[in-house]
């Protein structure tokens, strides 16, 4: 679904990534990890397409298109989601308008018909229920006064309402306690299907108890310096990132 | 993205899409501002004497007078005397019914979208349209007379009810009140009248159209209204004009009566012709607008989606005279390319717990500058007088300006005046979020600038609620980038 080549990016003439490898297929869940600093949120932004990131060399190819190809808005067609770190606030604009604004555009460049409102309230509804996201907090302006929790589940309804092909998930779980992380955790694990796959974009192994990982990667000064099963990322909590920094120091 | 957005560049202006001329005759006043000019359009109209010796006081007093120059805005100096201040279409006949109007006239109508027909009765709102200096035809007349509602234009007002006009033109706005009033006191060719009796709801939406069409005119309208005790009216504005690379003068006057109990909502959506991009062209619109709470617990509230226009002067004002009378002031002004806006308004508390509320949402972008100028005033008997004002900035870009002008007197220490401003840039974060969600960087602006603008806009009546939305993101396409 996703395959990442020799991917080198960075911004304003400084290198962060340096020739990332990844293949992505259908129904896993991929975790990065790694130290701060090291790409990890450039590699989501990349493959968002956010403009302030130059690629200087390699491929994406995802759904056997050239993603570097497209707009960050064809990507999003074609079923890319990234769940933000930081989601931003557009005052004035309710949740339920922006969701359904996005959920119409995604669905006219796939060339379907724009669902009206009885078919869009009862697929709000059904994923509503699936996420535990209360009505009221689409009601209000997006994002606007929301708590860290509020923001990420948010985050979280929206990739039920959009259906992804690949949802990234930057540092979801940053600023959350354990009972947000776990509501938010339990949201994406129902939306996990054979036909889909997760990137979880993460420093800490906590969020990784709650959503399973099939494969865990290591991320260290903009490569991929170590791959593995969920039993990495429990070695990383135990001995830290310094192992990784050592072992990487005449690299 | 930056491909993308030339080619939105490119549609920007010239999709002011109501930038045509009607090819009609015209019956015209020759160039120039005198007294005999005064006297042709006062003949023209076949004005009574105290209306002429009205308008000639003015003229008089014009005369003495200069323009001001405190607002924050840049323009050349107008020549008075190479202004048209007379231009009516043609009518072979005067016309008895919509049906003998002009066809040419007729589709200039039916071309801005307004239904001068009074077979469609399912739009429900009665229009009166003006356009270059003359009533064009006022709609659904008769129903609305049944309730002893006038509605009508100006010119027939002074004609038919004399004794209602001369009571009140001039009442709220006199004429030495400023230069621009003074000048369309002297030269005003028509307008709307309106007058609602004691205690009647008027059932439909009232509104005029206004439209410039001849070359080298200034269009003087007067509007004015008046609520009897406890009535309410519900009135609508718009206006457009060609697209010519000469600025035209608008100077008009609204004048607003709201009796004891009664209440006007006032809608302006303004749309006149803003100039090219490089600022070639465009409509000085230079207006005086206010309302008097005569009674009390009356209440006056203006809401104006300002889109068009090179330059806006306008501050439509409430005196709260009345006790317990309330003024609001719900505003949206737009400026892109060259576009220049000083806008505001007055509330001034006279009455004892009077209340007013003022929320001013500016749009810059391009080059434009934008400025908020209020006034909030408490006289020294208005008691327990309460303001709530709210002004907030958004730019788009960093070539624009937004400035905010408060002017707060207070001189009873029972009152109560709050004021707040923001300012805020549309930031890349927010259109790359829009983007993420499949939604493209054009309908992510307009998404912004909606939610922006969301508590103006949603004074507006349903009417024009829709269209003043689609003229929002219309005046800003191709602005951020």
């Amino acid at each position: 679904m996703l395959s990442i080549k020799n991917l080198h990016a960075g911004i304003d003439e400084k290198k962060i990534l340096k020739g990332i490898n990844l293949e992505i297929k259908p129904g896993e869940v991929h975790a990065i990890m790694g130290p701060n600093g090291s790409g990890k949120s450039t590699l989501a932004s990349v493959l968002a397409g956010r403009e302030d990131y130059e690629v200087t060399d390699g491929t994406v190819e995802f759904a056997g298109k050239d993603l570097l190809e497209l707009s960050p808005e064809e990507r999003a067609g074609e079923g890319l989601f990234l769940a933000f770190q930081y989601p931003v606030e557009i005052p004035g604009l309710s949740t339920t308008n922006f969701i359904k604004t996005a959920v119409n555009e995604v669905r006219k460049y796939r060339g379907e018909e724009a669902l009206d409102a009885v078919a869009f309230l009862k697929l709000m509804k059904e994923k509503m229920a699936q996420t535990n996201i209360d009505q009221t907090l689409l009601s209000r302006s997006l994002n606007e006064g929301f708590s860290g929790g509020e923001k990420k589940r948010n985050e979280v309804f929206q990739m039920a309402m959009l259906q992804p092909k690949l949802a990234i998930l930057d540092e979801t779980d940053s600023g959350l306690d354990i009972d947000a992380i776990r509501i938010v955790a339990n949201g994406v694990n129902k939306l996990r299907s054979k036909d889909n796959a997760v990137l979880l974009v993460t420093h800490y192994q906590r969020l990784l108890d709650y959503i399973v990982p099939d494969f865990v990667h290591v991320l260290y000064n903009g490569r991929i310096v170590k791959s593995g099963t969920k039993e990495l990322a429990l070695e990383l909590e135990e001995r830290g990132y310094d192992f990784i920094k050592s072992e990487n120091v005449e690299a | 993205m930056q491909n993308e957005l030339s080619a939105i560049e490119k549609t920007v202006l010239t999709d002011y899409k109501y930038g045509f001329v009607t090819e009609i005759e015209a019956d015209e006043a020759p160039p120039g501002l005198n007294e005999d000019t005064i006297r042709f359009i006062s003949a023209k109209k076949n004005e009574p004497e105290w209306m002429l010796e009205w308008r000639l006081k003015a003229y008089n007093h014009w005369l003495k007078m200069s323009e001001p120059t405190w607002a924050n805005i840049k323009y050349e100096k107008i020549n008075y005397q190479d202004i048209i201040y007379y231009s009516a279409p043609k009518q072979k006949k005067k016309v008895n019914s919509l049906d003998e109007i002009d066809p040419e006239l007729r589709k200039t109508f039916e071309k801005l979208g307004i239904s001068l027909d009074e077979q469609k009765r399912l739009s429900g709102v009665a229009i009166d349209a003006v356009i270059d200096s003359v009533s064009i035809g006022t709609t659904f007349k008769e129903q609305l007379g049944e309730l002893g509602i006038i509605f009508c234009s100006i010119s027939e007002a002074i004609q038919e009810h004399p004794e209602l006009v001369k009571k009140y033109i001039g009442s709220v706005v006199p004429i030495t009140d400023n230069y621009f009033s003074a000048l369309n006191s002297a030269v005003f060719s028509d307008g709307s009248f309106c007058y609602i009796p004691k205690g009647v709801r008027c059932p439909m939406e009232l509104s005029t159209y206004f439209r410039i069409n001849a070359e080298g005119t200034g269009q003087f309208e007067r509007t004015l209204l008046i609520a009897d005790e406890g009535s309410y009216v519900s009135y609508l504005e718009g206006c457009t004009a060609p697209i010519r690379d000469e600025n035209q003068l608008h100077a008009a006057v609204v004048e607003l009566i709201a009796m004891e109990n009664a209440e006007i909502k006032y809608s302006t959506v303004q749309n006149w012709y803003p100039g090219d991009k490089d600022g070639v062209g465009g409509i000085y619109n230079f207006v005086t607008k206010r309302g008097i709470c005569q009674g009390a617990h009356a209440k006056i509230s203006w809401t104006q989606v300002e889109t068009g226009s090179s330059i806006t002067w306008k501050y439509p004002s409430v005196i709260l005279k009345g006790d317990y009378s309330v003024g609001e002031f719900y505003s949206v002004a737009v400026t892109n390319n060259h576009q220049q806006a000083d806008t505001g308004t007055k509330m001034m508390h006279l009455g004892k717990n009077t209340r007013s509320r003022i929320v001013s949402k500016g749009i810059s972008a391009g080059v434009s500058n934008n400025s908020y100028r209020g006034l909030v005033h408490v006289g020294k008997n208005a008691a327990n007088a309460r303001n709530f004002s709210q002004c907030d900035s958004l730019l788009l870009g960093d070539k624009c300006g937004a400035h905010t002008f408060p002017y707060i007197e207070v001189k009873n220490n029972t009152a109560v005046v709050e004021h707040e401003a923001t300012t805020s840039k549309i930031g890349e974060d927010q259109i790359f979020y829009c983007n993420q969600r499949g939604i493209d960087t054009e309908t992510a602006v307009a998404l912004i600038i909606n939610g922006f603008a969301k508590e103006v806009m949603n004074q507006l009546p349903m009417e024009f609620a829709v269209e003043a939305q689609k003229l929002l993101a219309i005046s800003l396409e191709g602005s951020v980038g």
